[in-house]
Order: structure tokens, then sequence, then C-alpha cells
């Protein structure tokens, strides 16, 4: 095996005049990730020498990703939507509107017409699907007024964003609906959680699984003959991707269930707790949600038919629709996902707060497009990565704790971040330019 | 022999302005037909109709002695009617082989978009058209002039076109490049496909067109065989916009 791939990757290296390819070109990793990985890491040091050490400890990190995810999975979906040339502006306000749907499913439309309370089996997923059906619906019906009447996303969304605001401020007369379905409550972060075993479990799957994928692509390239990485290379990049996956899990365990909650669980089970117990959180479910939707969007960007007119419609809208793709219904498609996806989103955000608030989502629409922006989604279309928009809400979601750990005023906090997203897309602008001419 | 193409009667107005008026053509296989005119003369806008890009107001389209309907590209591409635009339709941000297969991607088992697959034809097909092509795995923006169009003539090609429609493939050429487009339409039009030629340069015309046709204000002013007439002859009927007996 190891003779063959050689010999194949001597047969097609460049020619000796060729000029010699870099440390990072040879590992073909995407400089712009690797800046952005840096700039993160960068942030993450900054605010642990200012908080004194105190903002990366496992407890930190642990709050850091469960405070990203609903903006995370919204962002996903607003990179196609933004790679198609659109805008969704409702986001926000279609998060409302989800969430009270399924607040009010769970706490008054059930319990009256079905006779299901809260704490029945059956009662979060029926109000999970509510809120997908409501959020697929909306979403299809905007994609429909922009596609087939064409009008501009801006408004359609505009318009949305007091609509759907609105009308979730009208379903529940405004007030605060809870306490939700433990179960449902389990999908917010804290309140549901692997523990330890079983987030080594995941994570030595998801180890396995990212090193079969790129065993399996680089087989797949020798068997066509085209160029491939050297095999150093190759080892590098799967244990830069093993040691990171690994990493996130122990660190996710270190953070241990504080005592005193431990004893009040015993206690409520009627046990007593040994002596010298201790219990870590683990892996939330709210990220399992997050890697499984981050790996769906990026197969369906790279590896889809839809993914792959997605990208072409927002390069070339007149050439996608000469080579037959439908750019109508797509558009009503990817607003559709999105939708879609602010229910998953809506459930991540009122699970967290254990209730549906009537501001739930507000300005949320310019956090999931700021991370998408940050994560190098070009608004003119046809550029951005899923990891990348994740990346992008992380990046936000740590200078905006960050600044509130180390005591910033509010205020100020806004400023910084609205004054980074500039700033990002300047660099973009400017790298982009620098590639271009090359 | 019947015709490949046999346009019948086309017209489409565009808010009143009649951008085809009326026009008839046919084209038989092994057979290049060239479409001139001036700007806005309802060339491009004629064979867009053929393409499915447009849809024609009134008329038929005949392939190979049956009527055809074609509303959408996707009609055309089923009657193996191939484009070449003249602003080459590529997706600036996407790769040559994402481009060549748009529409019509070659998937694995599961369903999945097969790159590498793609990539090994593409490989292929380049080799044998543009063998100085190697940026195979780069946005086509990155590309010269000549390497688009030869993705845009790839994509043509490689489905196996039995018509083909080249708007201007050599406006944005060089010297050498244009020669290899020519080579490569004599090339194809001896395979036996036909192919419909628009062009600005009436003496490329006429060394590679069997006949041209001539079009002025959406109309058609006459059909002619190359043998029979000359450049002159061909620039009166553009600028005059008379058949040639009638002059």
């Amino acid at each position: 095996m190891t003779d063959t791939t050689t010999e194949t990757g001597a047969a097609v290296r460049p020619s000796p005049t060729a000029p010699k390819r870099s440390f990072l070109s040879q590992l073909e990793i995407d400089t712009r990730l690797l800046g952005m990985i840096g700039a993160f890491i960068l942030v993450c040091l900054v605010f642990n020498v200012l908080t004194d050490g105190r903002f990366l400890t496992p407890r930190n990190i642990f709050n850091l990703t469960i405070q990203t995810v609903s903006v995370a999975i919204m962002a996903t979906g607003m990179v196609f939507v933004i790679v198609t040339r659109h805008i969704d502006l409702s986001v926000g306000a279609m998060l409302a509107t989800c969430s009270a749907a399924m607040a009010m499913t769970q706490t008054d439309i059930l319990p009256r017409m079905m006779g299901l309370g809260l704490g029945h089996p059956l009662t979060p997923w029926i109000a999970i699907a509510v809120g997908l059906v409501v959020g697929i619906s909306i979403g299809a019906f905007q994609g429909w007024l922009i596609g087939f009447l064409t009008i501009p996303a801006f408004i359609v969304t505009l318009g949305g964003l007091l609509v759907w605001r609105n009308v979730a401020w009208y379903m529940t007369d405004g007030q605060t609906i809870g306490p939700l379905d433990e179960t449902f409550r389990k999908f917010g972060g804290i309140n549901g959680t692997l523990g330890e075993t079983w987030s080594w479990v995941v994570g030595v799957i998801a180890v396995i699984a990212a090193l079969w994928a790129l065993w399996s692509a680089r087989r797949n390239k020798v068997n066509h003959g085209f160029p491939i990485k050297p095999v150093w290379a190759e080892v590098l990049v799967g244990l830069i991707i093993a040691g990171g996956i690994l990493g996130f899990v122990a660190i996710l365990n270190a953070y241990e269930v504080p005592t005193a909650r431990l004893l009040r669980e015993f206690k409520a089970r009627g046990d007593v707790m040994p002596e010298g117990y201790s219990a870590s959180y683990g892996i939330p479910y709210s990220v399992l949600l997050l890697i499984a939707i981050a790996i769906g969007m990026t197969v369906m960007a790279r590896r889809t038919r839809l993914g792959r007119y997605i990208f072409a419609t927002g390069g070339n809208p007149d050439a996608a629709e000469l080579s037959g793709i439908n750019t109508r219904l797509l558009t009503v498609k990817v607003f559709a996902l999105m939708g879609g996806l602010i229910a998953l989103s809506a459930v991540v955000a009122s699970a967290r707060l254990t209730n549906h608030s009537n501001d739930i989502g507000t300005l949320d629409e310019l956090r999931v497009i700021a991370a998408a922006v940050i994560g190098g989604t070009a608004l003119a279309g046809g550029i951005g990565t899923i990891h990348g928009a994740i990346l992008g809400a992380l990046i936000m979601q740590s200078l905006q704790s960050g600044m509130a750990m180390v005591g910033v005023d509010a205020p100020l906090q806004n400023i910084v971040v609205g004054a980074v997203l500039v700033l990002a897309v300047w660099i973009d602008i400017v790298y982009r330019r620098r590639l271009g001419g090359k | 022999m019947t015709p490949l193409v046999e346009l019948k009667n086309i017209s489409l107005s565009f808010g009143g302005v009649r951008a085809v008026d009326n026009v008839s053509l046919d084209l038989y296989p092994g057979e290049v037909v060239g479409l001139l005119g001036h700007n806005g003369a309802g060339k491009s806008t004629l064979i867009k109709i053929l393409a499915g890009a447009y849809q024609m107001d009134e008329g038929e389209i005949w392939i190979e002695g049956k009527k055809a309907t074609i509303h959408s590209p996707r009609d055309a591409r089923r009657y193996n009617i191939e484009t070449i635009y003249q602003t080459l339709a590529l997706a600036d941000n996407l790769d040559a082989p994402s481009n060549l297969f748009l529409g019509r991607e070659l998937t694995n088992r599961f369903g999945l978009v097969d790159d590498a697959q793609m990539e090994a034809e593409t490989r292929k097909i380049m080799a044998r058209l543009n063998p100085n092509f190697k940026k195979i795995s780069e946005p086509v923006s990155a590309l010269s002039g000549g390497q688009r169009q030869s993705v845009a003539i790839a994509r043509a090609v490689y489905f196996n076109a039995k018509i083909l429609i080249m708007d201007e493939p050599t406006a944005a050429l060089g010297v050498h490049e244009s020669k290899m487009v020519a080579d490569l339409i004599k090339e194809l039009k001896a395979q036996g496909l036909g192919i419909f030629l628009i062009s600005h340069d009436t003496r490329e015309m006429l060394e590679l067109c069997d006949r041209v046709s001539v079009m002025k204000n959406g109309a058609l002013i006459g059909t002619e065989k190359v043998g029979d007439v000359t450049e002159d002859d061909i620039l009166s009927m553009i600028i005059m916009g008379k058949a040639r007996d009638a002059a």
C-alpha cells in the first residue's frame, strides 16, 4: 500500500523547475481558516490573561460552547442564504415565532386538546415537530415571495422581522411561557449532557470517522491518479484533527458537576451520595446537535447537487439558469432550510432559558449574519463555508463573554463587536485581493 | 435528408419590440450555418429560443423531423442541443469540473456528487481540447479568457451534442486559440454535428460555414450558400438589409 502511494505521488509531483511548494500548501490547509483559528486563539489568550486565567477554564469553555450553539446553528443556514446572494433579516423574529409555537404546544395545546401534559414522553417530540413545521413553512413562504414573486430578500425578510416578532407576541399575549417540558429542556445545554463515558465514546467515534474520511479521500485520489499530499502531511493533519477532537472532549469532561447539585440529585432520588463521588458534564446534547448539523450542512454544500447548485447560483445566477437549474425553486429550498434550522435553534434557545420569553432571539439576525460574514461568507455571493460560520459565531461569542468577564461596560461591548465585524470584513477583502492578484 | 433542426416562423417580442420576427431556418447534419447581422439584429435571441433560455411567442421547432417542445435549457439538452454562450455562462467561483458538469453532475452510489470522477473526465476531455490546460481544481475566475472558453466548449462537446450553438466563440480569443476553435468546428462537423455559428467576423464565417443567414431588426434577410456569395455581398446584406437578388 505504502509503496504504491509513494510511486503515484512521485509520478505526478511537480517537475523540478516548478517552484517548491511551501509547508502550508503541502498540508493543503485553507490559509484563511488558519487565520481565523489564529484570531480565535489570540482572543482566548488575551482574555485569559486579562481575567487571570478564568477565561480558559473548563467551566467557561463549556459555557462558551453552549452559548454559541443557537447562533451557530442559524449561521450555517445563513451561509447558504448569503451564498445565493440573498439575506435573511427575519431569523431572530422567526426564532421567536417557532419558540412561541413550541411553548404553546407544550403548555397549552397538547394538555388541552390531547390530554398530554408536561413530562409525557411524546410532548417534547410533538413540540419540536410543530416548531419545524412552523419554521420550514415560514421559510418556504418567504422563499416563494423572493424566488417566484421576485421581491428582494432584504424587503421580504425586513417585513418578516416585524411580522414574525409580533406573531410570536400575539400567540403568547406577550407573556413568558414556562416552565417547559423537562426532556425538551435537555436540549438547552447544561441540563442535558452525555456524561464522561459517553462523551469519550462519541469522541473516539468522531476520531475514527474523521480518519476514515481522510483515508478514503486519499484512496480516491490515488485511484484516479491525482496528485496527493505527502504521507507526513496526511499524518500531521490526521493527528491535529484527532488531537482537537479528543482535547475538546477532555476539556468538557474536566468540567465537573458541582457537589451541591450532585447531593440534590441523589436526595431527589432518595439515595445517599457515596463519599468522594464526582461526575462530569461532558458533551452537551445541544453541541452534539450543532455538530450533526455542521456535518450535514457541509456534506450538503460539498457533495450534493443541491449544494453545488446553491454555490453555482451564487457565483453566476444566469449560468445556473442556463444549465437547467431551477433557481426560483432553489431559493424556496434555501429559505425553507433556513427556517428548519431556525426551529432547531429555537429549541436550543428556549430550552436553555427553560421558558419562552417575549424577547427571545432579539437581534439574533445581526449576530447570525455577522457570524457568517466573519466566517468568510462573501455578501456578493458564491463563497462561504459552514465551518467558517461556526467559527465566526464562536469568535463573536468569545469576544462578548470575554468582555463581560473582564467587566467592560455593556455599551462598550457592543461598540467593540460592531468594530470587529467591520474590521474582519476589511481584512477579508484585503486577503481576497492579494489572493486574486497572485 | 431530414434536417436536424427546422425553425419555422419563429417570433418573439419584448414589450412591443419584435426581437425575432417570423424567422425560418434549417440546419442539416454535418453542416455549419452562420448567423450574421448587427448588434441587436436578433441572432442571439433566436438561438436562445432554440437553447431553451427564451420562450418563443409563435412558431415551431422541429428536431430530426419531429415537432419539439423546448421550454427550458433542460428540455434543449434532452434533444442533444448544446450551447456555448457569448458570456460563456460559467460560475466563476467553481472549478472547471463543476462547471463542465453543472446541472448534470456525476454521482456515486449514495447519490453524492462524485468530484474525483468528474475531475478525471474533465482531465480526459481537456487533454483533447486544450492540452495546456492545467488548472483543473482552481475556480474558473483564475483562468485566462482562452482557458475559460475551453471549459465552455468542453461542456458543450462532452455530452455528445448533435446540435451545437456557438455564440461568438472566438470573440475573446487570440489568434492561436481562434485557430484551435476553427479546427474543432471542422472536426465536429466531420463527425456529423450540426452547428449554428454566430460571429461578427465575416471572413471567418465564409471560411467555416456552409451557409450563412443574415438578420436585421429581428427579420431574416436571406440565407446563402457561401460558395455563391462574396464578402461584399454579405456586408451589403448586413448593412442594407436587402436580399442579394433584390439588391
